[in-house]
């Protein structure tokens, strides 16, 4: 493996573009990643985080713009990038009729991992996923946790110094998220850079940098505090109440409401200051018969933000 | 290199030998197939190639090709002089079917005894030979019948029994006992093993496309030959055990002779294999779903049947339809098959159908790996 100099990022992204026919799913997209760092691609379905990540793969060909991954540009020379890199397809992919052993010995040789250090990589594959004790059971009797933990240890069999992960945590139960991140987080503090999508907005936090994707388009890339304070403008209330959906009917498009959007048993609001007030709404909602357990003026997280930039670049244009 | 081809090779016999059901797909089918058709199949024949030598010179015998002549079952295509030049044109293949009325063809009918007609047919196409044989029996009869009505007229009282029956002496060669089976057996192994190596090849790849493990294979360093290799490989042998199964069983149950170079058998189907190996790989890098590759291969192997020569004769088909069998590596395969088998021909014989499939096999191989490309568009 070659070692890039330390000052060069370990990825180049200038205006990639990908069109499938008419339709343009990647639309000048620009960023660079640290190398070490761990970057995050945020967005919500078709946003195109998928068919970035396979572009810096070489898995495919950019339509116009630039990818350059570890010094080397992916259209030009896709072979050698894939010796310095790993990936995690978004597709669950390792063989369910073979043991974990079979599956490890399998990838580990396609990745041409030297047969004299490969039982070593092995062994700490093994340990690193968990399975220890379980080297000889076929895959598809794992439990979704162990397969994506295992998936990770066969993508890293051969060291990458890059590693691209396509929603590696998708359908697995919280605690298994968080050992998964737990095992991103001692990669990258062993210096392998980390490209990450997810749709779990509470993931965002733990990447150094948060590339908010929407059709296409790259919407912010900063670290998840500076986009926390973004400015939204205007302030930020939370309501609780028993029939979220007829609230947010009372509310939608009132003046003063800026945006307004359900989370989980509450409604986030946007609101102009000056002229409306809490006391003002939980008023408005209880003569409507809605009774308020709880408002309040609330600080932004990513949900909120992402939510609100979402539905700024949306066809139907930000509400309010 | 070897590593990379290795590592895949073991992995996909892995799989083979944990689907619980694959050993069944692969031996019970094909056994049954092959008792269907060895059964099953008889055909229809027209325009059988005939030569006919006539040693008697006599009205009757003229008035006897004559019926022949007019036949569409059969196309005189040659009017021998000699006992030799029979054999010649059955040897060179120029005819299916020698027919030689013996001297003194008119004595005997005309004294209403059994007149001698020698028939000789190629055997090795049985099915072909032994439908032409019944109608010689056919042409003979009615010629006779005529005779007797032609006599009964000349002499009043009628002996039309006694002329009734030409004496037809049947010998065909290579096939002595002209069982049809013979010559659809070998058939049966060659078009087997085309449906199975094709089938096989194409879903394995797609069913790795299907799950997504392709998608993690085309990221790493491995090369498209080095995937092809460990994917047909497995499939080669499993193939090349098949085709020796499913001839085995055939020699055994319907005792089917094998009268050749078991050899030259083994190097014609190695070589028929890298030809649907090839073609299901090709299909694989064409389609996205399991269920397409199975159309695919439908939509491929049977023309590639069809076209052959198993059942309809190539000699039969229109022109440009000929030469697209040309392309048909089962053609070729079927030829050599059927040499060895039944007539024990050797390499000086089968070599342009074996440099044929060759070229084929190498040719798709080639092609199908150009387009294994490691990229999703
Ligand atoms: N091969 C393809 N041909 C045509 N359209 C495609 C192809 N691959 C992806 N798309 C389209 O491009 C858009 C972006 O897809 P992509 O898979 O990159 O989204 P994503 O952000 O990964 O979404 P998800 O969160 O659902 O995985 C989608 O609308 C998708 O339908
Ligand atoms: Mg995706």
């Amino acid at each position: 493996m070659t070692e890039v100099a330390p000052k060069e990022p370990a990825i180049e992204v200038e205006n990639l573009v990908k069109r499938f026919g008419d339709f343009t799913a990647v639309d000048h997209v620009s960023f660079q990643v640290e190398r070490g760092s761990i970057i995050g691609f945020l967005g919500p379905n078709g946003a195109g985080k998928s068919t970035i990540i396979r572009m810096l793969c070489g898995l495919l060909t950019p339509s116009e713009g630039r990818a350059i991954v570890s010094g080397i540009d992916v259209a030009k020379d896709p072979e050698t990038v894939r010796e310095h890199i790993g990936y995690m397809s978004q597709k669950f992919s390792l063989y369910g009729d073979l043991t974990v052993m079979e599956n490890l010995r399998f990838f580990g040789g396609i990745y041409r991992v030297p047969r004299t250090i490969l039982p070593e990589r092995i062994r700490f594959a093994v340990t690193m996923a968990g399975l220890e004790g379980r080297e000889d059971s076929l895959v598809s009797t794992l439990a979704g946790g162990w397969k994506q933990r295992l998936a990770l240890g066969c993508a890293i069999l051969h060291r990458p110094p890059i590693l691209f992960l396509d929603e590696p945590t998708s359908g697995v139960d919280p605690e298994s998220r968080r050992r998964f991140w737990d095992l991103i987080h001692s990669l990258s503090e062993d210096g392998v850079t980390i490209v990450v999508s997810t749709h779990y907005m509470d993931e965002a936090e733990y990447c150094n940098t948060i590339a908010l994707i929407n059709r296409g388009r790259l919407l912010a890339l900063e670290s998840p505090t500076t986009l926390k304070k973004r400015d939204l403008g205007g302030d930020l209330l939370s309501v609780e109440c028993p029939d979220i959906g007829k609230a947010i009917s009372l509310l939608e498009g009132q003046p003063g409401i800026l945006d307004i959007a359900a989370f989980g048993n509450a409604v986030h609001l946007l609101v102009d200051p000056a002229k409306v007030s809490c006391h003002d709404l939980e008023g408005r909602l209880t003569t409507a018969g809605i009774p308020v357990e709880r408002i309040g003026s609330i600080e932004p997280s990513i949900d909120d933000i992402f939510v609100r930039m979402v539905g700024e670049n949306s066809p139907q244009g930000g509400a309010g | 290199m070897f590593e990379r081809i290795i590592r895949i090779l073991v992995k996909e016999l892995l799989e083979i030998r944990r689907d619980r059901w694959a050993m069944f797909r692969l031996i019970v089918p094909p056994l049954i197939q092959m008792l269907i058709f060895g059964y099953a199949a008889t055909f229809e024949v027209y325009h059988v190639n005939t030569v006919i030598l006539d040693r008697d010179h006599s009205q009757e015998s003229r008035d006897l090709i004559s019926h022949f002549v007019a036949s569409t079952r059969f196309d005189v295509v040659k009017i021998a002089g000699t006992e030799r030049d029979v054999s010649q044109a059955i040897d060179d293949g120029t005819a299916t079917v020698g027919i030689t009325i013996q001297p003194r063809f008119a004595a005997f009918l005309l004294k209403g005894e059994k007149a001698p007609l020698q028939v000789v047919v190629d055997g090795t196409n049985s099915n072909t030979a032994l439908i032409a044989l019944g109608y010689v029996e056919q042409i003979a009869a009615t010629y006779s019948a005529s005779q007797g009505k032609t006599y009964a007229t000349r002499i009043p009282g009628g002996i039309t029994a006694r002329v009734e029956d030409l004496d037809v002496a049947q010998r065909p060669w290579f096939n002595p006992n002209l069982d049809g089976r013979w010559f659809f057996v070998p058939g049966v192994v060659g078009t087997l093993s085309l449906i199975l190596t094709v089938s096989l090849t194409a879903s394995a790849v797609v069913r790795e496309r299907e799950i997504g493990t392709l998608e993690q294979i085309m990221v790493s360093p491995i090369r498209p030959y080095e995937f092809i290799l460990g994917k047909t490989i497995p499939f080669f042998l499993i193939g090349f055990a098949e085709t020796a199964l499913v001839a085995v069983f055939g020699v055994l149950w319907f005792q089917v002779p094998f009268v050749g170079n078991p050899f030259i058998l083994m190097l014609g189907t190695a070589l028929f294999l890298l030809s649907t190996l090839g073609l299901g790989l090709l299909i694989s890098t064409l389609v996205r779903t399991q269920q397409q590759a199975f159309g695919a291969n439908f939509f491929v192997s049977n023309p590639m049947f069809t076209l052959s020569g198993f059942s309809f004769p190539i000699a039969s088909m229109p022109r440009p339809m000929q030469w697209v069998t040309y392309l048909d590596p089962l053609r070729y395969y079927l030829v050599v098959i059927r040499a060895t088998f039944l007539k024990g021909v050797g390499i000086a014989v089968l070599w342009p159908d074996l440099l044929a499939m060759a070229v084929i096999g190498i040719g798709l191989l080639t092609l199908s790996t150009l387009r294994f490309r490691k990229a999703l568009d």
